[in-house]
């Protein structure tokens, strides 16, 4: 084994400056000339900062769209999924409560008009995306709390809608609620 | 949902396509043709100078497998200590603590081996300094040593009589210098521009629109996810790996990591044609790899797009799926693909959460790991696959009655033996580790550990087993992924699992190293009428049936406690 370790030794050191110095220098180097210069792209209104375009954040008020379940409550200072299994029965009850209580906040919804990721906890904790149909389904009780017109609403959502060519369709769920503040102004 | 089984699909086509042409630039590396990547020469020679190594010089199997061995027990030494000091040492800006004992044991044995067990979670458990020096590196290194052992296994193939596998320091270096390093820049260079962070900030603070204060953990992740595909190691910068949004921020990005951590894999089975001037054989061993990967993919994604029985029950719209435990902008076709590509492929990296998996999804995650050798991971796929194969050879040969033979040498008894003992360790550890969980949960549940044996399983019953088979399963097939609802970070886990995790790497590598490197020291004998081909596609069947048969006799009983059962009860 002797014979091996000094060149063990002067490789690891090498390799050490290539892959965890210099490599990683140069990609934050380049990463400098993207949205965000590498810190992560941040979203503003009158010039402050109010959260990243990519994070989801917590919105418990009624006049907001709201996102979906979150395992750590949108801490993004941490991530993580519920983990729950499909067949756990103090699961389902947890959805069933979900359910119960999207029904109490958005009076004349049914049941079937509740898509299943408005109930269900997201792998990060931190998904910044509902699809169409759940923002749809949030506008009848946006529009009574805002005195607002629900066609307007539903044009605003209409906007944000992001189609992918593959992918589902998603809306931002923090840039239609600032778009959704400034449109009360 | 059509296009999202639409964009599977492209994202599959993609891989394939890219992977042809690598696999023939990397056997050109290899054989030390002409590259484009040719200027990267000077550099390697100036390695080889510092590093006193002689390229020339040849190594036989024994020679081959001890620099392997040396440089990764230094890695070991190097990388614990960091983990345990970690708190002391600079780049540390959100003040995070040392890593335990046993967590730092756990740690770095699971990135010596390519693998990602994680039981910690990267925003809290290591700093900027330890995610760049001990895992951004060993995702390098540890990927570039599975696919030196390749390597040295192509030459042992190529000749009729050799001794020589090669130098292992100069196949180990080119692997990085003009494979894995130049891709991964490439790659995260495309992440950085769709989002994901490169700067060395720390945790950033903001007060949200609704007027919450929240912290929002950041760093120098893009070039580590890169690599971490390529490399198929799989260990992600932040807590939910590549389900973060800032680790995987869109559709494309998804795509982009799903071809990274297939490409290496399957160009090296094209590579392994061209090496060894044998193309049928590389044919069929895709040819039987795809079989498997089809078998395991379609129920997956069935059961994912259908969604979960029990909430169909309640009458909600479950069109998207089955969406506990995944992100919207991937959707349940794409996360399906994801689960099963991470586990045959041995990346361990994950965009969905596992553990909420529907449960026969969940089956067939932990089926992957277990053969281990559809793709499989760098260099070490291909490895896991040829044990398969002189099972298989073994087998045919006792049907028609004929001493078995591969690639023009006899297969005698001790190749045999050292095959099937490689095929039952996989088997003992799984089952074995798992049988001593359950029965801490079962008998011991007060065990004053740092988690309690009461309060590992974050599921009852069924599921609660199949989180405990698959952390086994993950750790032995040095996959990493996890039902991760299970509380692993203590002494039992991080213990049991680092020891499964060794013996999981090293003796699926050392074995079919040492048997070519025996086989190849024997007299070659030409082909023919009567010899076994084992380049048509018959064989590939056989060898199908082989793993089909090992896999099905040594796990069946197991997943009919876990899977199989939680499938019937929510039915």
């Amino acid at each position: 084994m002797k014979k091996y370790l000094l060149p063990s030794l002067k490789l690891t050191a090498v390799f050490i400056i290539l892959l965890a110095v210099l490599y990683p220098i140069l990609i934050a180097a380049v990463g400098k000339l993207t949205p965000g210069s590498g810190k992560g792209e941040t979203l503003t209104v009158n010039g402050k900062v109010v959260g990243y375009a990519n994070i989801g954040q917590k919105f418990t008020e009624d006049k907001y769209f709201q996102g979906r379940p979150s395992a750590v409550d949108y801490n993004a200072a941490g991530s993580a999924g519920s983990n729950k299994a499909p067949s756990n029965p103090d699961y389902i009850q947890i959805v069933k409560d979900r359910i119960d209580t999207f029904l109490v906040h958005n009076p004349g919804v049914t049941k079937a008009e509740i898509p299943a990721e408005m109930v269900t906890a997201s792998g990060s904790g931190l998904d910044p995306h509902i699809s169409p149909a759940a923002a749809r389904v949030q506008v009848k009780r946006i529009a009574a709390i805002r005195n607002i017109n629900a066609a307007a609403l539903t044009n605003l959502v209409k906007f944000h809608v992001n189609e992918s060519m593959f992918g589902p369709a998603t809306v931002n769920v923090l840039k239609l609620n600032i778009a959704l503040d400034q449109l009360k102004k | 949902m059509n296009n999202e089984i639409i964009g599977v699909i492209f994202i599959y086509i993609i891989t394939l396509a890219l992977a042809i042409p690598l696999g023939m630039y990397i056997a050109k590396v290899f054989s030390g043709q002409k590259t484009m990547l040719g200027f990267m020469a000077p550099v390697e020679n100036f390695i080889y100078r510092v590093c006193g190594i002689k390229p020339g010089e040849p190594m036989n199997w024994k020679q081959f497998l001890k620099a392997m061995l040396t440089i990764n027990m230094l890695w070991f030494v190097y990388g614990f200590l960091l983990l345990i000091f970690q708190d002391k040492l600079p780049m540390n800006p959100d003040g995070n603590p040392a890593q335990t004992g046993d967590l730092a044991f756990n740690t770095v044995i699971s990135f010596m081996v390519n693998c990602d067990l994680q039981h910690y979670s990267g925003e809290s458990g290591l700093t900027y300094l330890t995610q760049l020096f001990v895992i951004t590196f060993l995702q390098f290194v540890s990927a570039a040593t599975g696919i030196a052992a390749l390597i040295g296994v192509f030459n042992a193939l190529k000749e009729k009589t050799t001794n020589s596998l090669g130098n292992f320091w100069v196949i180990f270096t080119k692997s990085i210098t003009r494979i894995l390093l130049p891709i991964s820049i490439v790659i995260a260079v495309l992440l950085a521009f769709n989002g994901t962070p490169t700067s060395y900030d720390g945790k950033d603070s903001i007060v949200t629109l609704q007027g919450d204060t929240v912290s929002v953990s950041r760093g120098p992740a893009a070039g580590m996810v890169a690599v971490k595909h390529l490399g198929t190691n799989g260990g992600g910068w932040f807590g939910v790996n590549s389900a973060h949004p800032l680790e995987n921020p869109n559709y494309f990005t998804n795509a982009l990591e799903l071809v990274a951590q297939m490409i290496v894999p399957m160009a090296l089975i094209f590579a392994l044609g061209i090496y060894i001037k044998r193309r049928k054989f590389s044919y069929v061993i895709f040819g039987v790899m795809s079989l498997g990967l089809l078998c395991l993919l379609i129920p997956t994604i069935v059961y994912e797009i259908n969604g979960n029985p029990l909430l169909t029950q309640l009458g909600i719209d479950q069109t998207a799926g089955a969406m506990e435990g995944k992100e919207v902008r991937f959707g349940a076709a794409a996360s399906g693909y994801w689960s099963i590509v991470t586990t045959i492929i041995s990346t361990g990296s994950v965009n969905s959460m596992h553990d909420s998996s529907m449960p026969l999804s969940g089956m067939m995650q932990m089926l992957g790991m277990m053969v281990n050798a559809f793709y499989g991971g760098c260099g070490v796929g291909i490895l896991n696959y040829l044990i398969y194969v002189i099972i298989a050879v073994f087998i045919s040969g006792l049907m028609v009655g004929r001493t078995p033979e591969f690639m023009g040498h006899k297969v005698e008894a001790r190749e045999i033996k050292l095959a099937a003992f490689v095929t039952l360790l996989s088997a003992f550890l799984i089952k074995g580790g798992a049988a001593l969980a359950a029965y801490f949960v079962a008998h011991h549940a007060e065990m004053a550990w740092a988690v309690k044996p009461g309060s590992w399983l974050n599921n009852p019953s069924y599921h609660g087993f199949s989180e405990m088979l698959y952390e086994f399963t993950s750790a032995t097939a040095n996959n990493g992924s996890g039902f991760e609802g299970l509380g692993d970070n203590n002494i039992f886990w991080n213990i049991s699992t680092g020891i499964a995790l060794i013996l999981g790497r090293f003796l699926p590598i050392i074995v079919p190293v040492a048997i070519m490197g025996i086989l190849a020291n024997k007299k070659f004998i030409p082909e023919s009428a009567g010899t076994l081909r084992t380049d048509s596609w018959t064989f590939g069947l056989m060898t199908f049936a082989v793993i089909l048969i090992l896999t099905a006799l040594s796990f069946f009983p197991a997943l009919a406690l876990g899977p199989i059962a939680e499938y019937f009860s929510i039915k």
